[in-house]
């Protein structure tokens, strides 16, 4: 009688083990990011938070191997036919030819890419890049936490790796994986982020509003929430510095997704 | 006028991931690499017409991008393209459009961009007042190296630049920042103009 319960009860768990597996439907490569708040280096005019939604953000950057196979059938966007309106000319720079990406390591994050590239890829995938706040959201947690950007090894980590070079051609998955399940939001490549140019450079040929200026004097009553997150800082003096069509070796994406009801 | 409808419908239908072939009307004078009438995006305009950029080929192009409930920098922008538009010689204005394009989408509806163009005297034909969806507008935005970011509910921050395009699109002068002196604008609107005489 007990054995016949026990069984019971095990058919009851493995149908509804397969019942929730087909009804989250976690596209494949991908995670989900909880919804959060929290506070940006850079961004909100009145210090608040920004509230994060839950959405689906790839595992790994984009690989140069994933990136060929989107060449095959994105004629368009083969380093010799991209328009120059929507990469420079390192575009791919490193490949040998159109669909061929020479020495590269397949399972390296492609880099050399423009931000029209990059989204014309995750659009294709049904997917997007994600915000500038998103990423950021991500990339503040280390293994444990949601958010270790008070830490002082896990700044110290993020910024022996802008010290490094060629950290460019190493496979995705080799740094850790934090909080969410994401690997390599540091310690490979930077990332292209869907709203890259909302970043404000301070200079005597852009006279911007005074936002910028909060960004590169820190005068600090506006935006600098963390100064001690000069990780984050470089970060965003380096978007603030490119524009869509520019492309550099050190510089990749990956993709994201909204998680419809 | 039926041929137009169908190849438009063709080649949206072709604008996709994998597309390979080409609308075989524009191959007679092909969009250049660094023209802007390579964004496919649809566009509405202040009298709720839908338009694509490509509509507008052929002309000189003077573009800024605002939004219409600004009020720090966006009223001098206005006034500035205001006096470029005054500076045109009258034989050129045919061949000039001046394009205000929103980066504010959700509250700049046509019928607020309309307004906006009355309250501000800019109702020639001349004077074209553009939005479409936030990406759309993230794109545009960034072929202009144009930076904003909504700073609050109803503020956004963002790049003071007046941009001159050729007739075929392609980027022939910007200029940065309030309160420039726009003669250079002004001087390279009329050299691109004359070019199509």
């Amino acid at each position: 009688m007990e054995a016949q319960f026990i069984k019971r009860f095990h058919y009851c768990l493995i149908l509804l083990f397969w019942v929730s597996i087909s009804f989250s439907q976690l596209p494949k490569n991908m995670v989900t990011i909880g919804e959060g708040n929290y506070i940006p280096l850079y961004g909100t005019s009145d210090k608040k938070p920004v509230t994060i939604k839950s959405f689906y953000l790839d595992i790994y950057p984009v690989t140069n191997q994933e990136y060929l196979i989107f060449l095959k059938t994105n004629s368009d966007y083969r380093k010799s036919t991209i328009k120059r309106l929507f990469a420079n000319t390192t575009y791919l720079s490193e490949w040998k030819s159109d669909l061929n990406f020479g020495e590269l390591n397949p399972s390296a994050p492609v880099t050399n890419i423009s931000w029209f590239a990059a989204k014309k890829y995750c659009d294709c995938q049904g997917k997007r890049l994600a915000s500038l706040d998103e990423w950021e959201y991500v990339a503040m947690a280390d293994e444990k936490r949601k958010d270790a950007r008070s830490r002082e090894e896990f700044n110290k980590y993020i910024l022996s790796w802008y010290e490094k070079n060629k950290t460019y051609n190493i496979s995705v998955g080799k740094t850790f994986k934090n909080y969410w399940g994401v690997y390599d939001m540091h310690g490979l490549v930077w990332e292209w982020t869907f709203d890259f140019n909302s970043i404000f450079l301070s200079g005597e040929s852009r006279k911007d509003k005074d936002t910028d200026k909060d960004l590169f004097c820190g005068s600090g009553s506006v935006n600098a929430t963390d100064l001690m997150n000069y990780a984050a800082f470089m970060r965003y003096a380096f978007r603030g510095s490119i524009k869509a069509n520019y492309t550099t070796k050190n510089l990749g994406f990956r993709c994201a997704k909204n998680i419809s009801n | 006028m039926k041929k137009i409808i169908f190849s438009l419908i063709t080649s949206l239908l072709i604008l996709g991931c994998n597309s390979k072939e080409e609308n075989k009307e524009i191959k007679d004078k092909p969009i250049t690499d660094l023209s802007i009438y390579n964004l496919p995006e649809k566009w509405t305009n202040q009298d709720g017409e839908d338009i694509e950029l490509k509509e507008l080929r052929g002309k000189v192009l003077v573009m800024v991008m605002i939004y219409t409930s600004c009020k720090a920098a966006c009223p001098r922008l206005v006034a500035d393209m205001r006096h470029i538009e005054e500076q045109i010689p009258k034989e050129y204005k045919d061949n000039v459009q001046l394009v205000l394009v929103s980066i504010d989408p959700k509250i700049d509806t046509p019928e607020r961009l309309k307004e906006f163009s009355i309250e501000n005297k800019m109702i020639g034909n001349q004077w074209v007042f553009l939005r479409s969806n936030e990406e759309n507008t993230r794109e545009f935005a960034a072929v202009l190296a144009v930076n904003y970011k909504k700073i609050s509910p109803i503020d956004f921050s963002h790049s003071n630049i007046i941009s001159v395009f050729n007739a075929e699109g392609e980027l022939s002068f910007q200029q940065e920042g309030l309160g420039v002196s726009y003669n250079k604008t002004v001087s390279k609107i009329i050299e691109e103009a004359t070019k199509l005489e």
